[in-house]
């Protein structure tokens, strides 16, 4: 167990070093920094003490080793354009997109599930066609499109919730948190929906999926033969048992919520990380594209270490040993 | 335009009655969606529009501009040239920085001082103090700047520098030095700023609050020296992309929005806001390979086409400047025949856009020695300029027609200007905003020789060189003496335009869209100002 952790562990370590040269050398061949972020009427002289501050005149290779070095001290770079620490901008931004994730999906499994549900238990009838026709949907259109009728329907034409933005925050163990104010929770509500609508879809057909599967076991017709009630056959012996793989799908999905709404927040304003990223890809501002998609490699292999290891826990037939193979 | 009287909120109900849907507005809030963000509360951080147009809002400048970049003082009283070299300037006496603390001739200098010592900052404001020789206060409310040469545009350097409170960070009686400065105190990081007890300045406002990505919060400075501003608290929130910008216009959440994009003008009016659009300084033009003998984007020729008159002559003709600015800019935009619009300094009133005639473009072409054209690549970038890449596809067909059968090679900025700094394009669309206003700055930029020494031609990619211009903007740069100066420049421009130094397209037209409530008069400068946004009448 120890073992196969640690081997884990030091197979993230290769990833994450990989990934970070990849990243650090393909930001620097798109282009110079220099040549976007400096003020057009910066004059020859300027735009080389631009270079020398921000360390750019030297050999990719030096800054490479500096970046390297650097970083195992724990420091990611500077921002370009903010002079500020990258991981301080990022992790500064983290909670209005952990925040919006979690809403997320919070939202898929409340709604995705009774739906799902009522589909799988009664998939003929007029209500199960129209769910399943309304997952198709939530699948083939396309996330900003979505985002922006929601615009259009809820606040332009309706004006029940506002356009974009992140509403007043309100500090928790001193993370500020929008979910706790009313006006915080107006904002939330139509980008939260948005990013969840393609999970929705995702959860709503493997609930049906598995709802129609477990509904013809024996152990389904045993519960109803011993006369047990139909909300108990449904709460608990078909729920948990279409739990698992959902549970597995959600666990990974989030991650991609977390780190790549980036559609989601343009399209809603959302002072999140995906926005810091796409902003920061624009500006070429390699310190942050750098640790953005380094924290990203890193939630990852945490998410993924979990769930092996929940899977171990859960079901004795899966060896942690195998995984060598 | 006059602020609401307590006696005119007795005539509101009827006013609201009138105009049905409008509901009256108060000077309460203003939100504006601002298109980028600025980068720092820091005025001397990064030299770039959103953060210069903010920091005319907290950090006063001795001298500012108005809509149309016409210098006014602000924190100077008066100002003038002593010698060719010597500036002396009055400033304004009984202001106060919003901390209470006096502003005297110790904050200027200590500002000078500052301005160098800003670190990492993606592009400095030191173009605009390296030239200072030496600065001395013969009292209070008066200082003289010597500089190294002499120096025109000083005043206009001056607008862009926001003065900073020097006992905020505890400096002495500070000496200026041109290579460093004496009793500076601890000098403030840039970080510093975001916090609203240190970003002290003089202006009609203040900061409350500063998060980023979310919004800035503005304060009115109730002790302002001048007219007091209008609105109480103004929020600025950075809504970088268009369309979500529109739909926050449209679902109510600001009042104002910065550029809306030109295909939404209907949909905006027809919701029943105002849109106001004002000429700018950025023109947008072409600029050929001048230089090289051999230049990389021309095939079907040995030589590089460029450095015959004839031939850029022939490009410019064969563009249908009016039918771009019809078509493609719908009618936001005006041809250009300069490189400034009329009658900002410099220009000449008779500067017209070269007219469209495709056959005396062939047949110039043809004299050239290009009787059936050539092939070229036409770089430009698709998502800095307003309709950029569609506007390089027009001009592109246009070559073609004429026989320079032309592709277009577009890319996102940041790898557009990468590759035009290493002269990757024979010809390349790109846009040029003079800031200071005037025509010295354009020229300089654009077609001036290349030189690193002094500066010139820094973004002249195209390599043109013109000794004759040379000579004339060099001498309008010495050139204290106002008419003289614009006499020189009108003459540089108009033999750099009749050489085809380069092949201007169109000025841009910078729009704002707001609530029928309110009134903005376009700037020039493209600065979203909320001390100019007024209650409409």
């Amino acid at each position: 167990m120890l073992v196969y952790v640690i081997r884990r562990l030091g197979q993230a370590a290769l990833v994450l070093a990989v990934m970070a040269t990849l990243v650090f050398i393909a930001v620097y061949a798109v282009g110079d920094p220099v040549a976007i972020l400096a003020s057009p009427q910066a004059d020859q002289q300027e735009m080389e003490a631009i270079t020398r501050r921000l360390g750019l005149d030297r050999p990719l290779y030096e800054q490479y080793a500096l970046f390297v070095w650097n970083a195992l001290h724990g420091d990611l770079g500077r921002s370009f354009v903010y002079n500020e620490p990258a991981l301080t901008l990022i992790l500064n931004r983290l909670p209005a997109t952990l925040e919006l994730a979690l809403t997320a999906l919070l939202i898929s499994i409340f709604v995705g599930i009774p739906l799902g549900l009522y589909a799988g238990l009664k998939p003929q009838s007029l209500g199960g066609h129209s769910i399943m026709a309304g997952s198709i949907l939530g699948f083939s259109l396309p996330n900003f499109w979505q985002g922006l009728m929601l615009v259009l329907l809820f606040s332009v034409m309706l004006g029940w919730f506002p356009a974009g933005g992140r509403g007043t925050t309100r500090d928790l163990f001193g993370v500020p948190v929008s979910f706790l104010t009313l006006d915080g929770l107006a904002h939330l509500i139509l980008p939260a929906l948005n990013l969840a609508l393609y999970k929705m879809a995702l959860v709503i057909r493997l609930t049906r999926a598995g709802t129609r599967e477990v509904m013809l076991q024996d152990y389904i017709r045993f519960a109803r033969a011993k006369g047990l009630s139909q909300t108990r056959v449904i709460g608990v012996h078909v729920l948990k048992n279409i739990l698992i793989p959902v549970v597995t799908v959600l666990g990974l999905e989030l991650g991609s919520m977390i780190a790549f709404a980036v559609v989601t927040e343009t399209v809603f304003a959302y002072p999140g990380i995906g926005k810091l990223l796409i902003d920061s890809i624009g500006r070429l501002d390699r310190p942050v594209i750098v640790a953005y998609l380094m924290l990203t490699v890193v939630m990852f292999v945490i998410i993924n270490l979990v769930v092996d290891l929940i899977y171990a826990a859960i079901d004795p037939r899966v060896r942690l040993e195998e995984a060598k193979a | 335009m006059k602020k609401l009287k307590p006696a005119a909120y007795a005539l509101l109900p009827l006013a609201v009655a009138m105009a049905q849907p409008a509901v009256a507005q108060d000077t309460k809030e203003l939100k504006i969606g601002v298109a980028s963000e600025a980068t720092s509360i820091d005025p001397h951080f990064h030299n770039v529009g959103q953060n210069n147009a903010l920091r005319r809002h907290i950090f006063e400048s001795l001298i500012t501009t108005d809509a149309n970049q016409k210098l006014l003082p602000a924190l100077a009283e008066s100002w003038k040239a002593i010698d060719d070299t010597t500036w002396e300037i009055k400033l304004r006496p009984n202001v106060k920085f919003s901390n209470g603390e006096p502003f005297t001739a110790r904050d200027y200098i200590y500002t000078m001082c500052r301005v160098p010592l800003v670190e990492n900052s993606p592009s400095s404001f030191t173009v605009f103090t390296r030239g200072i020789e030496s600065i001395e206060a013969p009292d209070p409310l008066t200082v003289r700047v010597k500089t190294t040469s002499p120096q025109p545009l000083f005043p206009n350097n001056m607008t862009t520098l926001g003065i900073l409170s020097a006992s905020v960070f505890g400096a002495g009686d500070v000496k200026y030095g041109k290579d460093g400065c004496e009793n500076m105190g601890t000098p403030p990081k840039s970080a510093d700023f975001n916090d609203p007890a240190k970003a002290i300045g003089t202006g009609p406002y203040k900061l409350k609050e500063y998060t980023r990505g979310t919004h800035i919060i503005l304060e009115a400075n109730e002790d302002y020296w001048g007219e007091k501003p209008i609105w109480q608290r103004v929020v600025m929130r950075p809504i970088t992309s268009a369309g979500p910008r529109v739909a926050a216009l449209l679902a109510g959440d600001v009042d104002m929005i910065e550029n809306p994009p030109i295909q939404d003008f209907d949909k905006i009016k027809g919701a029943g806001f105002t849109i106001v659009e004002g000429l700018s300084n950025r023109i947008i033009y072409i600029h050929l390979d001048q230089f090289e003998d051999k230049t990389p984007g021309v095939k079907g020729t040995d030589k590089n086409p460029f450095k015959d008159k004839r031939v850029r002559e022939a490009l410019s003709k064969a563009i249908n400047r009016d039918a771009i600015v019809e078509r493609i800019m719908g009618g936001v935009a005006k041809p250009a025949g300069e490189l400034l619009p009329y009658p900002l300094f410099g220009t000449s009133k008779d500067a017209k856009p070269v007219a469209y005639d495709p056959e005396g473009a062939k047949k110039l072409l043809a004299e050239a020695g290009y009787p059936n054209g050539f092939e070229l690549t036409l770089g430009t970038p698709n998502d800095r300029y307003i309709n950029d890449e569609k506007v390089a596809q027009a001009v592109a067909q246009m070559f073609t027609r004429v026989g320079v059968k032309t592709n277009v090679d577009a890319m996102t900025a940041s790898t557009f200007f990468t590759r035009r700094n290493k002269h990757e394009f024979s010809a390349y669309l790109a846009g040029w905003g003079a800031d200071s206003g005037e025509m010295s700055n354009s020229l300089n930029a654009l077609v001036v020789t290349p030189n690193k020494e002094t500066g010139g031609g820094h973004t002249n990619r195209g390599r043109y060189s013109n000794k004759e211009v040379d000579a004339l903007v060099q001498e309008a740069q010495r050139t204290i003496d106002d008419a003289k100066r614009e006499e020189l420049l009108q003459k540089a421009s108009k033999i750099a335009m009749e050489d085809h130094a380069l092949l201007p397209l169109h000025f841009e037209v910078t729009p704002w869209a707001f609530k029928k409530t309110l009134t903005y008069t376009p700037r020039i400068d493209q600065y979203t100002l909320a001390t100019e946004v007024k209650l409409a009448q």
